[in-house]
């Protein structure tokens, strides 16, 4: 497949705003800004494009919902908080292509009505955040960014609001708090952001690959767009892939491409010719899948009917030297660290659930230890008020229910 | 000292329809200033925020890249995440405990460096992955790890 969201990241200068006009960037700008905002969002609408963070939620009915609240200022934010465990894939983006990240968030402010826009990237890649001020400066004196939009009197100003190395803040009503200086604590929904978000005020947020799809949408049409990928999911997707395989790395494929095709026919497969045992296909909050079920097509709606979810498109995979329950024990100590201490079902069960998961993989663990963690699991899922909790007792659950031999053969012992 | 401090908080401020929302970056900007966050400094950016004094501590210490105690002259950051710790992230850490008697949230002795556990940077196809400072290094292991950090001295 053409590459769209990923074009042109071997040039060594795709950063620059010249080279980016040279393949066609803001294009889509000059012609977002002839069309009304409310043809813009139907647009969008009609294209069927869903948030990429990894919820899935459609995009255009999201920006819909913000630009009917009467309130204003409505401000529109940049979810680069890319912090689940796995993924790399908006990295990319923001390293190589800024522009079109810049051109995506100037066409969905014009659409929703924002006049400011930010960028909430996380503290942990401090290269993307020189990369993207000095890119945004470049559009702002290219009068892509400003108070007159190429003339258009249309105003969008954007700037990075930097993260400090919290995980919880990818959630967007976390994020919102840590953007007005808080702690970064979810927030009860409803009211949602897209009527009270930044500062009480309506606010659309979206992800990265999200923004960087509406150009694509802008220049080809949604009927055009609507065409890639899964019907019911279109669009191109970037899957990032880490763990046992010989390339790892980011590929942007179809929406939809299949989990056997993104590691055997894009990644070349388990390393060193071994064989597989398991995969996490959409970041570490996402039920592991045993080899059998990766068939599965990579999308939001396909994902859930094989006992998973699409997530970011983090797909890690396991050869059959790994001890699963040490990666489930690595996982639960990230839950620990990363839950931000609200809601007392998180706080103290994934502590609970990371204790018990380490004495199984030190060789102390006891045979009503499996059960322990199913209990204490499933007193954490869906008590709580965002979904890190849920992540965390749904990673215990599924590796024990596809994998719970290996966690009897490892009671009382510490594997080789 | 305070008085630039000042200055580049209230560019920040602008930048924000609420001047508390200038709180994390303030945050950093201090940071950079004093090494760290010690009481001074986070008192400096109490008032140029007109923020409560313990409304910057309950902030500063929710985000762990906020330092709460001096910090060697480099700050090694390593994942240890599933991906990293596939590729023999922790027995890294057991490299700088062993070569460099550096703990996990010390310093060397001689101030040069600290370490910081992270969870997840992002380099996972090229684990395992750590930051020194601002500089990502990748596809680590016991022999090339020590060689880049005698180039931080």
């Amino acid at each position: 497949m053409e590459r769209y969201l990923l074009k042109d990241i071997e040039n060594p200068r795709s950063t620059d705003i010249g080279e980016y006009k040279k393949i066609g960037g803001y294009k889509s700008l000059i012609r977002a800004l002839e069309m009304s905002p409310n043809d813009l969002i139907d647009e969008v609408k009609k294209s069927g494009l869903r948030g990429r963070g990894g919820a899935g939620f459609p995009t255009g009915m999201k920006w819909a919902f913000a630009s009917a609240d009467p309130k204003f200022p409505k401000y529109l934010i940049c979810n680069a908080d890319e912090g689940e465990p796995g993924t790399f894939k908006d990295r990319p983006i923001l390293e190589k292509r800024p522009h079109l990240l810049i051109e995506g968030m100037a066409i969905s402010g014009y659409a929703i009505g924002a006049e400011y826009g930010y960028i909430y990237l996380r503290g942990e890649y401090p290269e993307a955040r020189d990369i993207l001020e000095g890119a945004i400066s470049e559009a702002y004196r290219d009068g892509f960014l400003g108070d007159n939009i190429l003339g258009k009197g249309i105003r969008f100003h954007l700037s990075v609001h930097r993260g400090a190395g919290a995980y919880i803040c990818g959630e967007e009503t976390a994020l919102i708090e840590s953007l007005e200086g808080k702690r970064g604590q979810p927030r009860i929904k409803p009211p949602f952001p897209v009527n009270v978000g930044a500062f009480g005020m309506p606010t659309v947020i979206n992800n990265v690959e999200t923004l960087a799809n509406i150009p694509l949408i802008v220049e080809i049409g949604a009927d055009a767009y609507s065409k890639i990928g899964s019907p019911e999911c279109p669009g191109p997707k970037i899957y990032c892939v880490s763990g046992h395989v010989e390339k790892p790395g980011v590929y942007e494929l179809p929406m939809g491409s299949t989990l056997r095709e993104i590691i055997y026919d894009h990644s070349g497969g388990v390393r060193g010719g071994k064989e597989l045992k398991a995969v996490i296909p959409g970041g570490i909050s996402t039920p592991v899948l045993p080899p059998d079920r990766i068939d599965c097509p990579m999308d939001f709606v396909n994902m859930p009917r094989y006992g998973s979810m699409l997530g970011s498109g983090a797909v890690i995979v396991f050869d059959e030297t790994v001890c699963l329950v040490k990666v489930c024990y690595r996982a639960l100590k990230f839950f620990e660290h990363e839950s931000c201490g609200k809601c007392t079902p998180c706080r103290e069960g994934t502590g609970w659930l990371r204790s018990i998961l380490g004495r199984i993989d030190e060789g102390s663990g006891r045979k009503e230890d499996i059960d322990l963690l199913l209990d204490v699991a499933g007193n954490i899922s869906g008590k709580t008020l965002c979904p890190l909790g849920d992540g965390a007792a749904s990673v215990v659950t599924n590796f024990i229910r596809h994998f719970r031999d290996e966690f009897e053969k490892h009671m009382g012992k510490t594997c080789v | 000292m305070k008085d630039e401090l000042l200055s580049e908080i209230k560019r920040l401020k602008e930048r924000y329809p609420k001047g508390e929302a200038a709180l994390l970056p303030a945050l950093y900007l201090a940071q950079k200033q004093f090494g760290w966050l010690s009481r001074e400094a986070m008192q400096s950016v109490s008032d140029c925020l007109h923020v409560p004094e313990a409304t910057v501590k309950g902030v500063a210490t929710f985000y762990s890249m906020y330092k709460h105690r001096q910090i060697g002259r480099h700050l090694i950051q390593l994942c240890t995440n599933v991906s990293c710790m596939l590729f023999g992230a922790e027995r890294l850490v057991d490299i700088l405990s062993e070569r460099y008697n550096l703990a996990t949230g010390g310093t060397t002795q001689d101030g040069r460096f600290s370490l910081v556990i992270m969870e997840c940077i992002g380099a996972c196809d090229r684990a395992p992955a750590m930051l020194v400072d601002a500089d990502l290094h990748c596809n680590l292991n016991e022999n090339n790890i020590g060689e880049i950090l005698e180039r931080y001295k």
